[in-house]
């Protein structure tokens, strides 16, 4: 399902005027606070009627100014707010099934227990949104706007309320969302470690424009993406291929294979992981006789001294990596594009399992 | 116990009292959310005249506001004329015009306490409702007025508290008719009026205390019981 979008709105000194076309199914909206994003989720879900624009989603036109301007309530986007926005005199369960009752397409029992399956619910039915805990308070909205049978899920910052706990235990959730319902999601983000665990694509947000826009896999490693995009490192996604004796798990990827403390997935699952830029160490030479588990044979694509580090674009078979280096050993390596390199992985992160 | 304590002149004053304000409060209680609903919600051009004319009974002196009843809803009165032609319906010297000249009265009390609770509430949950394909009038019914309700069940009393005192309005309007118009304020004054009515004033005094004591106190509690 693709998703245009073209607004220009002014707000005081605000200015809104950005455009982008996206056919992920994850999408991030990534950018700092006070970027836009969350106007340009208010104007997707009809919130809010910008001065000028076009916002179609899967080539229905839900506003094109100046005359068509579909109401939220006519748009079946649902969104998840930063804030929950429980309605406070509903237990849980009507909360859940607000928006299930006024869906033109109901989801039957099966798929509501499924929903309460996977966000854990089926103990809060009973309460009210004012016992519930912040972490309670994200899963319940996430569950009433799975529930509602959206065309598309708008999530604004449905985390950033949280605290790093809070956070860490919703994730997951999200994560089996991603990977068990099809379902389009608009993700807005300014926490790089959800948009790299959850989105396929990356638009990035700053001072309400769009200023650099691709596939998670490309842009979180692109050494000459603009500033504001997020910390770089390459994500990647591999397949589990073997647990060895040693109790390492082997993960095959498009580049090579690496080397993982035992990941309790069967063979052929899929994860994603993520190499960040400052734990990639560059040899010219293989190393021998060394701790690091993953030492990935790589060729040079770019090299780009940014204040005094440098970030060394890399290619190991079809996939981009990243290295971020100091000046200093850049120098003293005398790297140059098209060089042969070793790239010593300090660190491997599993973003998604499975 | 009533007719142990007072007598059958003063229960039918009693009676009347409670009657005639409840169906003072219930008849203004819709028209009372419909003007939060437009003060509360909207700023249009006028908003603050709207706002002045509804507030106008309360700083009004009572007896002004029964004299304009009276010239509006009289048996002359141009609204008072033409439904008593048309409907045979006629509000002086009768109850029901106790009733209007008390909701009338009282109409502020309900349109502020309603607008308060009207104020309060989140506006972000009718965004979230609309999202989830709820239109004007579901919102209303399940996101707006229930989380109002706290704050429309306490103007609905503090009315009702406040029209069981209503004197000068109603005497103007409808004058002192035993059994007809006459409330507890309307015996009182009578019985004050009678030579050697003082027990009789001060036994109906213990009762409006006793009333407006109970229902004011109802009031503030429900007002306290918010929804979260």
């Amino acid at each position: 399902m693709s998703l245009e979008v073209a607004l220009k709105h002014r707000l005081g000194d605000f200015v809104l005027d950005l455009a982008f076309v996206t056919k992920g199914r994850v999408t991030a909206l990534f950018g700092p606070s006070g970027a836009g994003k969350s106007r340009v989720i208010a104007a997707i879900a009809g919130l809010m009627r910008p001065r000028q624009g076009r916002i179609a989603v899967g080539g229905r036109v839900l506003t094109e100014t100046p005359k068509t301007f579909v109401p939220p309530e006519a748009r079946r986007l649902a969104v998840v707010f930063q804030d929950a926005r429980l309605f406070p005199h509903m237990e849980v369960e009507d909360n859940l099934l607000f928006g299930w009752r006024r869906a033109p397409v109901k989801a039957d029992a099966a798929r509501i227990a499924h929903v309460i399956g996977i966000l854990d619910l089926g103990g809060l039915l009973r309460r009210r949104p004012h016992d519930l805990s912040g972490g309670e308070k994200a899963r319940v909205a996430l569950g009433r706007a799975l529930l509602a049978s959206p065309e598309m899920l708008l999530l604004d910052e449905p985390l950033a309320s949280l605290d790093a706990a809070r956070r860490s235990e919703i994730l997951p959730y999200l994560e089996r969302l991603a990977r068990e319902t099809d379902l389009p999601m608009l993700y807005v983000s300014h926490q790089v470690d959800e948009v790299a665990r959850l989105a396929d694509e990356i638009v990035v947000i700053e001072k309400g424009r769009v200023t650099a826009q691709g596939p998670v896999f490309d842009l979180l490693a692109d050494v000459e993406a603009p500033v504001g995009v997020p910390p770089l490192g390459a994500v990647l996604d591999a397949t589990v291929a073997e647990h060895q004796a040693d109790g390492l798990t082997r993960l095959a990827f498009d580049g090579g294979v690496l080397l993982v403390p035992s990941l309790a997935r069967p063979a052929g699952t899929k994860v994603r992981v993520r190499l960040r830029a400052e734990d990639l160490m560059l040899a010219l030479e293989e190393p021998r006789a060394i701790s690091a588990n993953n030492v990935l044979p790589c060729s040079i694509a770019a090299i780009k001294p940014v204040g005094d580090h440098v970030d060394v674009q890399l290619r190991c078979g079809g996939t981009r990596l990243v290295s971020r280096i100091t000046g200093a050993s850049a120098t003293r390596l005398q790297l140059a594009s098209g060089q042969q390199v070793y790239a010593v992985v300090k660190a491997v992160t599993v973003a998604r399992e499975g | 116990m009533m007719t142990g304590f007072l007598s059958p002149a003063e229960t039918t004053a009693l009676i009347l009292s409670l009657q005639v304000s409840a169906v003072a409060v219930a008849a203004a209680l819709p028209f009372a959310v419909l003007m939060a609903l437009l003060v509360a919600r909207h700023r249009f051009p006028g908003a603050g005249v709207v706002d002045a004319v509804v507030h106008l009974p309360l700083v009004l002196p009572p007896v002004a506001v029964g004299y304009l009843l009276l010239v509006v809803f009289g048996g002359r009165g141009p609204v008072g004329a033409w439904l008593w032609e048309m409907f045979g319906i006629r509000f002086v010297f009768s109850w029901t015009g106790a009733a209007l000249a008390s909701a009338l009265i009282t109409f502020p009390l309900q349109v502020r306490a309603i607008r308060l609770a009207l104020e309060a509430t989140d506006a972000g949950l009718g965004e979230a409702a609309r999202t989830l394909g709820a239109g004007w009038w579901d919102r209303l019914c399940t996101i707006t007025l229930p989380l109002a309700l706290p704050g429309i069940v306490s103007g609905a009393i503090t009315a009702f508290a406040a029209s069981l005192g209503e004197f000068g309005a109603i005497i103007t309007f409808v004058s002192n008719i035993p059994g007809e118009t006459q409330t507890l304020p309307l015996a009182i004054y009578a019985a004050l009026q009678a030579p050697g009515g003082e027990v009789v004033a001060a036994r109906l005094c213990i009762v409006s205390i006793v009333l407006a004591l109970v229902f004011v106190t109802a009031g503030n509690l429900v007002a306290r019981r918010l929804w979260r």
